[in-house]
């Protein structure tokens, strides 16, 4: 029997070819690409937080990409596994917040038909 | 039929790159020479040591047996009162395992040489090695010990189970005697290393880290971290291929390479002996039997400090180890 191995949408190396973006419109993406440098600088946030940031973020946003990235960027920045699990429950439990707040929609809206 | 295929996956077999070190040194316009001054001579006791961790380039372990004769010991200390080496950095293996250990810091402090060595910290937890915290302090030897992070897990991942509890035990004893106590005394700097496929964060971060959380968790202090980028070679070279990380470090380490890192580059200012008296221009190089450049003298006791001052310089794919990011060298990060 042959197995196939179906083509992810996701491929872990086509994150080195993020600059093909810029074959098209390059001037968009260099401004792009030195916003982001620029933002991950050290500044009045160290690097470190900034990519504990990142981390949490690309979490929230659920892209593989930007977990693989960052993730390597808070070792690289000193972070250990406790920090950075705690960034990822910090975007998580935002997530959460965020769909049970709106239950109070929904009280509001059951509220508006009930005697 | 069977056909028999090249081994490309021995830990001998240099890493894979997109260009040479010698072709990107070129691209930059730089050459790699030795400068002026010879100031350390870097003795490699041997493999013999009480631990056996997983990224170590020399294959260190309990079970070794490759270690300095007293007979090439002596020829080191010849040539360190012969040329008056300003620094003799003493390594293995845990150096301190050879009968020689002693007899060479003793000799190059009587030779008027600033010694460091770099001592594992549970090696004075072996037998016949409970004094060594008094001996180092009787001949003021800067002890330089590797702690990859200030927890237990990261530590024994690298280091082996209860490592990183005998360190603390063992820089606790060492504080407790004057050393990494701070001001002028003795001093006891750590040497970080990543737990990984990745490079090291920057040196003033990272120290600060490690200085705050060893003070809080244990009580121990320290003088300075140093950061040390993981050579592809040897063992930590054996598990980037395991792990299938091979690619995606050497494309690291070969897109952080850093020309500003060249100027202080260790291979630079020293000299590094094998246990067997071979001469090699850095311990990584010895670890490939890389020798230094067949116009030299090969052996210790032939060394000749006006031959290796401006020397060229042999160099290898894992070079890109020490040229990437703030680089990397025996004394941490070399870009400040």
């Amino acid at each position: 029997m042959e197995y196939v191995t179906a083509m992810s949408y996701y491929e872990e190396d086509d994150l080195q070819r993020f600059g093909e973006v810029g074959k098209h419109r390059p001037d968009l993406f260099e401004k792009f690409m030195a916003w982001y440098l620029a933002c991950q600088e050290d500044g009045a946030l160290s690097r470190r937080e900034k990519a504990l940031i990142g981390l949490a973020v690309a979490h929230a946003l659920q892209c593989p990409y930007c977990i693989d990235a960052f993730s390597q960027s808070c070792l690289e920045a000193g972070s250990n596994m406790e920090q950075m699990t705690e960034a990822i429950h910090m975007a998580s439990a935002l997530r959460g917040g965020a769909s049970l707040v709106h239950g109070v929609q929904a009280h509001n809206s059951v509220g508006k038909v009930s005697m | 039929m069977s056909q028999t295929l090249p081994v490309i996956n021995s830990p001998d077999t240099p890493p894979r790159v997109s260009a040479s070190f010698e072709q990107k040194l070129a691209g930059h316009g730089v050459e790699l020479r030795a400068a002026a001054v010879v100031e350390t001579l870097q003795v490699n006791l041997g493999k013999l040591c009480n631990q056996a961790c997983k990224h170590c380039h020399v294959d260190a372990s309990p079970r070794r047996t490759e270690i300095m004769t007293r007979e090439t010991a002596r020829e080191v200390i010849e040539t360190v009162r012969r040329f008056r080496f300003p620094i003799v950095d003493i390594t293995g293996g845990a150096p301190e395992l050879n009968p020689s250990f002693r007899y060479l810091v003793a000799e190059s402090r009587r030779a008027g040489a600033h010694v460091m060595v770099r001592h594992n910290l549970t090696v004075m937890f072996e037998p016949e090695q409970e004094d060594l915290p008094e001996f180092f302090r009787e001949h003021g030897v800067e002890v330089v010990s590797s702690l990859p992070y200030f927890l237990a897990e990261q530590t024994d991942a690298q280091r082996g189970g209860g490592v990183f509890q005998k360190s603390i035990e063992a820089m606790q004893r060492l504080n407790a005697i004057g050393y990494g106590v701070g001001g002028d005394g003795l001093k006891l700097n750590l040497v970080y290393n990543p737990v990984g496929a990745f490079l090291p964060p920057p040196q003033g971060s990272i120290e600060a880290d490690f200085k705050r959380e060893l003070r809080q968790r244990y009580g121990v202090t320290f003088d300075r971290l140093y950061t040390i980028t993981n050579m592809p070679i040897k063992r930590f070279l054996d598990y980037l291929r395991r792990s299938g990380n091979e690619e995606r470090y050497m494309r690291k380490l070969v897109e952080a390479f850093n020309p500003a890192a060249i100027e202080g580059l260790m291979c630079r200012s020293l000299v590094s002996v094998d246990w067997t008296g071979r001469l090699y221009d850095c311990d990584f190089n010895q670890m490939l039997d890389l020798g230094v450049a067949p116009e030299l003298p090969q052996s210790i006791a032939d060394f000749d400090p006006e031959k290796f001052a401006r020397r060229r310089i042999i160099t290898d794919a894992h070079c890109f180890g020490c040229t990437a990011g703030a680089g990397s060298s025996c004394g941490g990060a070399v870009v400040k």
